[in-house]
């Protein structure tokens, strides 16, 4: 076969579909990766767009432009639109469009998932737009402080469009983040150890993991705080024994890592750039993943930082002072690795590598500006204050918008296959770094003046005013430099002329293909040794398209990739992934009336959404796996593997195991809330506590039968027996667990009571979805070995059920021993 | 910044060398940037590029010299400006509300004072700190950092100032549309004034 018709045959099977049902059905990871990240920008435009109405506010004293209510609006979208909607999606339509792509595989481990998680984004980003245009947009601050963002504070519906809005966006980012990490650990070229893996990857791999434990303390804030507001459950009600300061807790427990998740992905870029604009290799690869590593780590426990201010006893305070002035250590060490490799390099100042300078100069600002506010006295003052906005700029604009404009000019050419040929971005670039500096620096300079943040406006006679027309004038710079990037960037992608490949003679695997990229990514699968495969072997390229590697046949219509051994990279199995559908997008549809129906309190649409996105997810499971044994498979080079669905451990199984991570960070950040209510709290104990009761306790031991009776039905399959006995024992066991879950709940007062009877609430609730999910897996698992899709050989669906129950089974015995504790204590 | 106390004052010294000293890091690292971009031999280049010199001389060793004193210097002075023990000293208490400042005395049991907080000048002044609605702060610029006002908590800050006159109080925390306009003045008398005060004849 030509590699002509070799690239026919394989875009039959890959493409896209054509029209504009492509758009919809689309589970192709460069199709879906450019589709994040321009909704991504869109939303950057719009936060744009209020940032520059906050400064033509400000630009005068006694502005009449906009009054409070407008202003909080405003302040409060424009941080929730850059951080929510715009800086995370950048990171995950970035890697989603590129990881493959670095890794030398064809697609994500999950396609529909990163199908199901664009349109969770797309349609629970256009809530909060839709609050915005509607002037009923939340309006306590991005950090959302009860009792302010509470009943108490805001009757109205505005911070029920934060809390419903971002937590279904958030799902997004769980999803792409399983996504990743599946994708780094197992669809990696073949023989690529961890060790050669492309720099991007290993950031990636950090920030996905940091998204999975992350994250998930937000989520819960946000679900007891909505609970709070709907129902009354006093969560963070000093009065009825709860606390506000448990939200701060969970807040900053996710915004703290916030900032690296998204500053990691931006370093990613220049890990990867920087060396081949400097025409070298990374100084350091060893020091540098060590240090994205401990950040990753550190960052989880400097969270109290932003809680200086509210009394905080000493001790800890000295702890987190010195915490977070460490955690610049791992940061200083990227920064020297960067500059080391300019300096052993011959740098060529092409616009990638202009914009990773106006990095580096913005950057260390921040990061000085940060070690300053790490030290617990002056945060005293500075607190609250434009310097601190001032600070967070120089981070998030430094630290990622800079980067991000790298990676456009470095990956545009292979965006679009063509040259970068109108010299636009160089004027763009002066305008947006000067207008940059100008804008922020000022904004220290009166914040130290004592200029207060989220105050929409000042009287005159302090000195402020001329510093704040300077600062609003260079914001108007800025904002025209960013319209020329746009308008560079569109001219480039549409008129300059086509370019030749690699132009920037790189040697990661993302250039070893034709641009733009084709929707199988690489004809043919080569074995990689090398950092820099394609400066290892320059013939690479040619040599996969002519099917030297594995998988160079079109076969049978099927999106065949591989999947390799974790560490070494050995070839393990061949992977079929599914073609186009709309059934992701049909599944975030129905999730967003579930997510609708608590927003506008029309709670019947509640379980009937839910009811809709389990049939749906039946139907997507269903139709995986195969109903006969096939045996292994020719996959080229004379090598035979495994199908995925004839192996103990199939991507599923591994993308469980790190959804579990984040539902377990989840499950503890609630025994955590529990803990601090419990010992911080003002009112506590409760009127009553739980008495545990004989009856309960023989029920609950019953739950046990769940693990035991998935490891029967899972020894049946293996000798080829029936599965009734098993699973008919699991589902008793699970049927225990949900009976002594409803028994508390029974005997509980109203959950408005006490913060107490609440939080039990909560966790009975916990335990009930989650075991009632294992009874319809378990379901699941006997109607599938009834229509033939289990087998000796086939078990590995088996085996991603039984981790669910485990998990499941394990947490709601914690979930009653959590809440009966307090009462064998008394 | 114009202190009017010591705990502002600490505070201004304390900015004033972090100032000079992060000037100092930002122009050594642009400097280090700078020096990449210099014309040279490639046997140079190598040589200049080795990893000790670069990720542990100055990735770690440097910071961690740095970060080390800014943090004890830090910890002396924020143990400065703990609320301690101290033979003079007045406890006074504010309770915040949107969007009002509420102030009560332990020297003079049940007098309260509605936006105008009274201290005796030139003696430490430990402030309870409390909220019944939202989080506020409790923030005197001119006389010390800010402290939150919490429902449910109290918090304790310590401040003064050296002189008798007026010094403007603001709320720290946002808490809704009146944040602005959530303002203070406290007012701290010679002694002769603050007598009068706890006496009821001013
Ligand atoms: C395009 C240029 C930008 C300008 C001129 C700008 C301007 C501002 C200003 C003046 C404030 C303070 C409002 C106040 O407290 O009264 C603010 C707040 C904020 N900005 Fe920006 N900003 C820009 C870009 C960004 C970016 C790229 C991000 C994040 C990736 C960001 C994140 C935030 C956050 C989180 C806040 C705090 C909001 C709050 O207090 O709730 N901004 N911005
Ligand atoms: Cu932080």
């Amino acid at each position: 076969m030509t590699a002509l018709r070799r690239h026919r045959a394989l875009t039959k099977i890959w493409a896209s579909e054509s029209g504009w049902r492509r758009w919809f059905s689309t589970v192709n990871h460069s199709d879906l990766g450019l589709m994040f990240m321009c909704v991504s920008v869109f939303h950057f435009l719009v936060a744009g767009v209020l940032a520059m109405l906050i400064r033509a506010q400000l630009a005068s004293p006694r502005s009449a432009f906009m009054g409070a209510d407008v202003y909080n609006q405003v302040f409060t979208m424009h941080g929730t639109l850059m951080m929510f909607l715009f800086a995370i999606p950048m990171f995950e339509g970035l890697t989603i469009y590129l990881l493959p792509k670095l890794l030398g595989s064809r697609d994500l481990a999950f396609p529909r998932l990163t199908a199901y998680g664009f349109w969770c984004y797309v349609f629970g980003g256009s809530m909060l737009i839709f609050a915005l245009i509607a002037g009923i947009a939340p309006d306590s601050g991005w950090f959302m402080y009860p009792p302010l963002s509470s009943t108490l504070g805001s009757p109205g519906i505005n911070p029920d469009f934060w809390l419903i809005g971002i937590t279904f966006v958030e799902i997004s980012a769980i999803s792409a983040a399983v996504e990743i990490v599946v994708t780094v650990l197992r669809y990696r070229a073949p023989g690529m150890t961890l060790a050669k893996m492309p720099i991007y990857a290993w950031y990636a791999l950090i920030t996905a993991m940091m998204i999975l434990t992350g994250f998930p303390p937000l989520i819960l804030g946000s679900i007891l705080l909505e609970l709070e507001r709907a129902f009354g459950l006093p969560f963070f009600q000093v009065a009825e024994g709860g606390d506000s300061l448990l939200w701060q807790h969970l807040f900053w427990l996710f915004g703290h890592p916030e900032v690296y998740i998204i500053f990691l992905p931006a370093a990613g870029v220049i890990s990867t750039i920087l060396p081949v604009m400097a025409r070298t290799t990374l100084l350091g690869y060893g020091w540098i993943v060590a240090a994205a590593a401990s950040l990753g780590v550190l960052s989880f426990g400097l969270w109290v930082h932003h809680m200086f201010t509210t009394g905080i006893p000493h001790l800890s305070l000295a702890f987190f002072s010195a915490a977070s002035t460490l955690v610049a250590v791992p940061t200083a060490v990227q920064i020297f690795a960067w500059i080391g490799t300019l300096t052993k390099g011959r740098p060529e100042l092409h616009m990638p590598l202009r914009w990773i300078l106006a990095f580096f100069a913005t950057f260390v600002i921040g990061g000085l500006t940060g070690v300053m506010v790490a030290v617990v006295p002056f945060d005293w003052q500075a607190h609250d204050t434009h310097f601190i906005v001032a600070h967070l700029h120089y981070v998030l604009v430094g630290g990622f918008v800079f980067p991000m404009l790298a990676a456009l000019y470095y990956w545009l050419p292979h965006i679009t296959g063509r040259k970068q040929f109108f010299r636009l971005g160089e004027t763009a670039f002066w305008l947006v770094t000067l207008g940059f500096h100008v804008t922020f620096l000022a904004m220290h300079w009166v914040g130290l003046l004592g200029q207060r943040r989220r105050t929409e406006t000042y009287d005159p006679g302090q000195g402020w005013e001329a510093i704040n027309l300077i600062s609003s004038i260079g914001g108007f710079v800025m904002a025209i430099g960013f319209a020329l990037v746009i308008v560079d960037v569109v001219v480039n992608a549409a008129v300059a002329i086509r370019g030749r490949r690699n132009p920037w003679r790189a040697g990661t695997m993302e250039w070893a293909m034709p641009t733009p990229a084709p929707a199988y990514n690489f004809a043919s699968l080569m074995p990689v040794d090398s950092r820099e495969p394609l400066h290892a072997d320059s013939s690479l390229p040619l040599r996969m398209a002519r099917g030297e590697g594995y998988l160079g046949e079109a076969r049978n219509g099927l999106r065949e990739t591989l999947a390799v051994a974790i560490s070494t990279g050995r070839p393990e199995y061949l992977v079929i992934l599914p073609g186009n559908t709309m059934l992701p997008i049909s599944m975030a549809f129905v999730t967003g009336f579930f997510f609708l129906g608590l927003l506008i309190k029309v709670y019947w649409l509640v379980p009937l959404a839910a009811v809709g996105v389990i049939a749906l997810a039946l139907r997507w499971v269903w139709g995986l796996g195969s109903r006969q044994d096939q045996g292994p498979q020719e996959v080229g080079r004379g090598l035979s593997l495994p199908p995925v669905s004839e192996v103990a451990d199939p991507p599923g199984w591994w993308g469980m195991l790190f959804l579990l991570l984040a539902d377990a960070t989840l499950f503890g950040s609630l025994l955590f809330g529990y803990a601090f209510l419990w010992t911080v709290a003002p009112n506590w104990p409760p009127p009553a506590w739980m008495q545990p009761d004989p009856a309960l306790l023989a029920i609950a031991a019953a739950a046990v039968l769940g693990p035991l009776g998935l490891r029967l039905a899972q020894g049946a399959l293996a000798r080829g027996r029936g599965l009734g006995a098993g699973l008919g024992l699991a589902a008793l066991g699970l049927i225990a667990a949900l009976l002594a879950a409803g028994l508390v709940l029974l005997h509980l007062p109203a959950p408005q009571t006490h913060a107490y009877d609440a939080t039990v609430w909560v966790l009975m609730g916990y335990s009930l979805v989650h075991c009632g999910v294992g009874l319809l897996m378990t379901g699941q698992m006997a109607a599938r070995r009834v229509a033939g899709f289990l087998s000796p050989a086939r078990r590995g669906e088996l085996r991603i059920v039984q981790l669910w129950v485990d998990y499941a089974t394990l947490t709601a015995l914690l979930s009653l021993a959590a809440a009966v504790l307090p009462g064998v204590l008394s | 910044m114009h202190p009017a106390g010591p705990a502002a004052q600490h505070i201004a010294t304390l900015w004033w060398v972090m100032l000079a000293g992060a000037v100092a890091i930002f122009v050594f690292t642009m400097l280090l940037l700078a020096l990449a971009f210099r014309k040279r031999r490639d046997e140079e280049r190598a040589e200049q590029g080795r990893e000790g010199l670069w990720l542990a001389g100055l990735g770690l060793a440097f910071p961690l010299t740095v970060l080390g004193a800014l943090l004890v210097y830090g910890l002396v002075i924020g143990e400065r400006l703990m609320p301690r023990d101290h033979p003079d000293r007045v406890t006074v208490s504010a309770e915040a509300r949107q969007w009002e400042w509420r102030f009560g005395y332990a020297d003079r049991p049940g007098h309260a004072t509605t936006g105008l907080l009274h201290i005796p000048a030139g003696q430490p002044v430990d402030v309870e700190i409390t909220s019944v609605d939202v989080i506020h702060g409790f923030w005197v610029p001119r006389l010390a950092g800010k402290l939150d006002a919490i429902p449910g908590h109290v918090n304790i800050l310590r401040i003064e100032a050296w002189e008798p006159g007026d010094y403007a109080g603001v709320s720290g925390e946002f808490s809704g549309a009146g944040y602005r306009e959530h303002r203070f003045t406290v007012r701290a008398h010679d002694a002769a004034g603050w007598t009068a005060f706890l006496e009821g004849t001013e």
